[in-house]
């Protein structure tokens, strides 16, 4: 659970929502409930993309069957979520733009891109990456060294499709992360989840604790920046390096020396992992936008910006891959916002405690063989859509979670 | 403990003026909802070391409460009564700890998703209380001042994006002794409007000569407070079982003395007020443990908020390189490597924060702003006469702009 500040403030004036000055109110259109708001930021991320890339609107366009663009080889799906979203400002709209040039140019134009993913559940981290990989709103303490309750993507994925686990895999950010890959449910748990790799924990183990080189690359995470919970779960150990990832640790130690944030170690280890395991389900979460928890508005920027290169990076190795071009979905969304300027209950970009409908409401673009290509679709969707979404997709069924698959990517 | 079960006693740890406050409302008390009331306590229990606005605003809303009748504040509270709490809330000892017991409330909203409904009834009631505690009037219009890019010799990219369609953006600002102009402002401000925490300087580095009348808080000043703060958080971390929250929780009830305020060595007047509230910048605040420019921007917001200041300048200083979490946690780590740049663009969304804050105050039509690049010749004013999105190339000094613009 995050340290909400869950009280609001007050205070004559000190109130959400109010816009700024009296004049304000006569050039700005301010929304004013938050289904509204909702419905003002898709509009807004709509026209803005509409305005840069030229995309159409999805319900003007016929889908193409995925079996007609992948007639031969197996479906692979990658999803990279980001721990801490980005906000429009420094984003999509005009002036923030120039932060997210790859999105705009690159992935954009190839992607369905939904403008409002909705996430009604708890707004820390752990949990709520962990209830987009389940498809159930979890509720467990966000800092809690505990499993997801209820089966993950990865548990139906390999018990209905009868999978190995070389074959589902996450790449996470920090410590907190490591029992994301499979669920305390009784009908699914352990011995079927995905194998987590915790890159920062490789390069610890790897630099033997003397790590004074790579420190840049070991901040375990934002959100409670003074802990590194103590690990127990089935983490990527060390001696796998070489067997799983061959990788010597020499290499390791040296290729992670000319990297300069977590994110990008990340990365690094998730192409090793497509080059040298190839799996069907990969998850990667990226955390370096959560800088803004220390309040730093140019860090944060510099976390959008290299998230930004690095999904490009990402994309482009897809294509590159043998395994991977031509039959992988790419899945990019933020876990959920940032608070507004507006509500006075929070501190601007800093944090996503207020609840409002912008730390709640977010995008979500999907590309790759059989996904209509430039277009923008508007409705809203639950965060928890994911999930059943990659079942539909890759023919397994998640029964448990509460979405229902997104149709416009069938 | 329900809220109708309170008692003269059960407040007999409050200090003497939040005592007297809780007795002299306690009917009132007893018929508010417990999800409202642990809050209402959490600023009740911290009453004698408030701001004097603050104090004036608690007792004006707690005087409008116990004005209602029973119908009325059953319909003011209904969403708050709403709320569903748990048995271990309610058996929580709320009264004493009722800062704990909020904690443990947001966690309780969100997991139950609650949150949402808990905001409507906040709002619904922050309007009800607007519409019927009008603000009084202010002795002098509000102004803000903030001063960014201390230490930057150039730069070419945009300044003031956000802040420029709300005011004149000049481009021949005369730098010379700028600072010292508006310092000298600031201090004829106070003494023609004398108000206690009416006029401040805060300064994300070591702040420079200013007058005595000028409440003042700068990061430099602070630097044992940090240093000794950060080395406690050090040993609370390595403690066996400490987690994120109950270190959260063990900060927000850190005194000055904890932390070494107030040990009086100079013989100064001391100001138990000011310096809670400095340790609560440090405690409360995410991130200005370690950088000077967060501090900076918390600080102004907070004294914003609370101490609701006549005049406020606010002058960012250079932070610290971004190095990582644990590195940063260290407080011996030697000579800090600065990051000018990076701590203008901090300074410059800083600097339409603090504008921000200032407009959601009571007199916001009239108020007036400045934000000035330190020693350069670039500043944007905004006032209740001043052009919108207007551009000025006249050379002009700060005396003159701050002259304009109120």
């Amino acid at each position: 659970m995050s340290g909400s500040s869950c009280i609001q403030r007050k205070a004559r004036h000190w109130r959400k929502n109010e816009p700024p000055i009296g004049p304000a109110r006569e050039m700005i259109h301010e929304p004013s409930n938050p289904r509204e708001i909702s419905g003002f930021l898709a509009r807004t991320r709509r026209d803005f993309l509409r305005d840069a890339v030229g995309a159409a609107v999805g319900s003007t366009l016929v889908s193409r069957s995925w079996a007609r663009a992948t007639p031969s080889k197996r479906r692979k799906v990658i999803v990279v979520t980001f721990g801490g979203g980005a906000r429009d400002q420094e984003t999509f709209v005009l002036e923030g733009q120039e932060n997210i040039p790859h999105l705009m140019r690159e992935l954009i134009p190839q992607s369905s891109f939904f403008t409002q993913v909705v996430n009604h559940g708890i707004l820390g981290h752990y949990v709520a990456t962990a209830s987009l990989a389940t498809g159930v709103y979890e509720t467990f303490n966000n800092f809690a060294a505990v499993s997801p309750q209820s089966p993950t993507v990865f548990e139906y994925f390999r018990k209905d499709l009868k999978r190995p686990s070389s074959d589902a895999w996450v790449v996470a950010p920090s410590n907190g992360f490591n029992r994301i890959g499979e669920s305390s449910h009784r009908s699914y748990g352990p011995g079927l989840g995905a194998r987590v790799i915790l890159p920062k924990r490789l390069l610890t183990a790897a630099t033997s604790g003397k790590h004074s080189s790579y420190e840049h690359l070991l901040r375990d995470n934002y959100e409670s920046p003074y802990f590194t919970p103590e690990l127990a779960g089935n983490e990527f150990e060390l001696q796998q390096l070489e067997m799983i990832l061959k990788l010597s640790v020499d290499d390791f130690k040296a290729h992670a020396q000319t990297l300069s944030s977590p994110d990008e170690l990340s990365v690094y280890v998730a192409r090793q992992l497509m080059r040298q395991v190839a799996p069907s389900l990969l998850w990667i979460t990226l955390h370096d936008i959560d800088i803004a928890h220390a309040g730093a508005y140019s860090l944060y920027i510099e976390g959008i910006r290299r998230t930004d290169r690095l999904c490009s990076e990402l994309w482009k190795a897809i294509q590159s891959e043998p395994e991977y071009a031509g039959n992988t979905t790419l899945f990019v969304l933020p876990d959920f916002g940032r608070d507004s300027d507006d509500d006075a209950g929070g501190n601007g970009f800093q944090h996503h405690r207020t609840g409002d409908t912008l730390s709640r409401t977010t995008w979500m673009l999907v590309a790759g063989p059989g996904i209509r290509e430039n277009v923008v679709h508007d409705r809203a969707v639950d965060s928890m859509d994911l999930v059943p979404t990659v079942g539909s997709l890759l023919g397994f069924n998640p029964i448990m979670a509460q979405g229902r698959p997104i149709q416009e990517l069938l | 403990m329900l809220p109708r079960n309170l008692k003269v006693e059960d407040f007999a740890g409050y200090p003497p003026d939040a005592k007297k406050l809780a007795m002299s409302f306690l009917p009132t008390l007893r018929k508010l909802p417990l999800s409202f009331l642990a809050a209402m306590l959490r600023e009740v229990i911290e009453f004698d070391f408030k701001f004097p606005v603050e104090r004036k605003a608690r007792e004006r809303e707690l005087d409008n409460l116990s004005s209602l009748s029973d119908a009325q504040l059953q319909e003011w509270f209904q969403g708050f009564a709403e709320i569903s709490l748990s048995p271990q809330l309610e058996e929580f000892d709320w009264v004493k700890a009722p800062a704990q017991f909020v904690e443990r409330l947001s966690a309780h909203l969100w997991s139950t998703h609650q949150i949402d409904a808990f905001r409507s009834a906040s709002n619904r009631y922050a309007d009800r209380l607007l519409a019927v505690v009008a603000p009084e009037p202010l002795p002098v219009a509000r102004l803000g001042i903030t001063v960014i890019g201390q230490g930057v010799s150039s730069y070419e990219d945009g300044l003031f994006r956000k802040l420029r369609p709300h005011g004149a953006y000049y481009t021949r600002v005369k730098p010379e002794d700028g600072l010292r102009q508006l310092l000298d402002a600031v201090a004829a401000r106070a003494k023609s409007h004398a108000a206690a925490y009416g006029h401040w300087y805060i300064d994300g580095g070591e702040a420079v000569a200013h007058d005595a009348a000028l409440t003042c808080v700068s990061y430099a000043a602070l630097e044992p407070v940090r240093t000794a703060l950060l080395r406690k958080m050090q040993e609370e971390i390595d403690r066996p079982g400490m987690g994120p929250e109950a270190l959260r929780t063990l900060m927000a009830q850190m005194r000055p003395s904890d932390v070494g305020m107030g040990s009086n060595r100079n013989r100064e007047p001391h100001d138990e007020v000011l310096d809670r509230f400095q340790v609560s910048l440090l405690t409360e605040g995410s991130g200005t443990q370690i950088f000077s420019t967060s501090f900076t921007q918390w600080a102004a917001r907070e004294a914003l908020r609370r101490a609701q200041p006549l005049t406020l300048l606010v002058r960012f200083a250079p932070r610290q390189r971004q190095k990582p979490m644990n590195e940063l946690l260290t407080a011996n780590t030697g000579a800090a490597e600065f990051d000018p740049v990076g701590s203008l663009i901090d300074g410059d969304l800083g600097a339409y924060y603090n504008w921000l804050n200032q407009q959601r105050l009571p007199g916001a039509e009239q108020s007036s702003f400045l934000v000035w690049f330190e020693g350069h010749n670039k500043a944007v004013a905004i006032g209740p006469s001043t052009p919108r999105g207007t551009e000025s190339a006249s050379a002009v000094d700060l005396s003159q702009l701050l002259s304009w613009t109120t």
